[in-house]
C-alpha cells in the first residue's frame, strides 16, 4: 500500500501522533514505546513500521536493541503547509502538459 | 522529481503567485484553459458553463469521494487569446468569498511557454486559509481513510 509513504497519512492517526510526541523527547525501543499504550503490541509495531517507512522515525541499532528516534527533517516537511497546495497545482499542470501533448500529436 | 511549479506567497500579503513552465506552444497552453473538454480532463472537474470571452462566465463542478458536489464559478473580465485571462473565482457556498485572478500566458520558444498566475484575495487571512486548504483536506482525507481501515479499533487518545 503506497499510501503509507505519505507523511500526511502517517500523522493523521492519533496513536501515531502520540508515538511521535513520545519519541521526540528521547530515543526508545519498540517495547518501551508499546508500554505507553493500551493497544496490542503488534498494532504498535505496525504504527512504528508506518512511521519508519515514511521516515518520520529512524531506527538505530544499539547492542541487541533497536532504538527509534525522531527525524525532525521530515517533520519540517509537514510544517511546510504550502507544499500540498503547490503539489495540487503541480499535479494539475503535469496532467495539462500530458493531455495537451497528446492532443497535439493527434492533429 | 523536479519541481516545475513555483508558489510565491510572501508573509503578510493578500496575494499569491504561481508560475509554471510548459513544454507546450503557448497556443496549446491557452487552449487547455478555454476548451471545456480539455479543461475537464486536466482539472478533474465537470464544466457546467465556460464562455471564453470578455464578460463571459464559467462554472465548474467537482464531486468529492463522499458524493458531495462543489461548484466553482466566476466571470471573465479580460480575454486576450494566447496571452491573458483576467477573471474572478469563487468556491460557491464557502466563506472564502471571491478572488481576482490574473493569468498570463507567455511564449518562451516555439515549443515552450510559461503560465504566470497572480491571485488576489480580500485579506491576508483569507489567502492563508486557502493556501492551507489542501493541507487540511489531505489530513482529513487521510484520516477518513485511516478510520475505514482501522475500523472499530478504539482510538487510544
Amino acid at each position: 500500500m503506497n499510501l503509507r509513504r505519505d507523511v500526511f497519512q502517517a500523522i493523521a492517526d492519533p496513536t501515531r501522533r502520540a508515538i511521535l510526541l513520545l519519541v521526540a523527547s528521547q530515543s526508545m525501543t519498540a517495547g518501551a514505546i508499546a508500554s505507553n499504550f493500551d493497544t496490542a503490541r503488534p498494532t504498535v509495531s505496525k504504527h512504528l513500521q508506518i512511521l519508519t517507512e515514511c521516515e518520520l522515525l529512524a531506527q538505530e541499532q544499539n547492542g541487541r536493541e533497536i532504538y527509534y528516534h525522531f527525524n525532525p527533517k521530515k517533520m519540517k516537511e509537514i510544517a511546510e503547509f504550502i507544499e500540498p497546495f503547490r503539489k495540487l497545482w503541480e499535479d494539475r499542470f503535469n496532467k495539462l502538459e500530458t493531455i495537451m501533448k497528446k492532443y497535439k500529436s493527434k492533429k | 522529481m523536479e519541481q516545475k511549479t513555483k508558489i510565491h506567497a510572501e508573509d503578510g500579503k493578500q496575494e499569491l503567485k504561481i508560475t509554471r513552465e510548459f513544454e507546450l506552444p503557448v497556443e496549446l497552453l491557452f487552449k487547455a484553459y478555454t476548451e471545456a473538454e480539455l479543461l475537464e480532463q486536466w482539472m478533474g472537474t465537470k464544466v457546467l458553463k465556460l464562455e471564453s470571452k470578455r464578460q463571459g462566465c464559467y462554472q465548474f463542478e467537482t464531486t468529492d469521494p463522499k458524493g458531495n458536489k462543489h461548484r466553482f464559478s466566476g466571470t471573465i473580465h479580460e480575454f486576450v487569446p494566447d496571452r491573458k485571462i483576467t477573471r474572478t473565482f469563487e468556491m460557491e457556498n464557502t466563506p472564502f468569498g471571491v478572488q481576482l485572478e490574473f493569468l498570463e500566458f507567455e511564449k518562451l520558444g516555439e515549443e515552450t511557454s510559461r503560465l504566470n498566475m497572480h491571485f488576489i484575495y480580500r485579506s491576508v487571512d483569507l489567502r492563508d486559509q486557502i493556501l492551507q486548504l489542501p493541507f487540511a483536506q489531505g489530513i482529513n482525507m487521510a484520516h477518513n481513510r485511516m478510520q475505514e481501515i482501522v475500523g472499530k479499533l478504539k482510538q487510544t487518545q
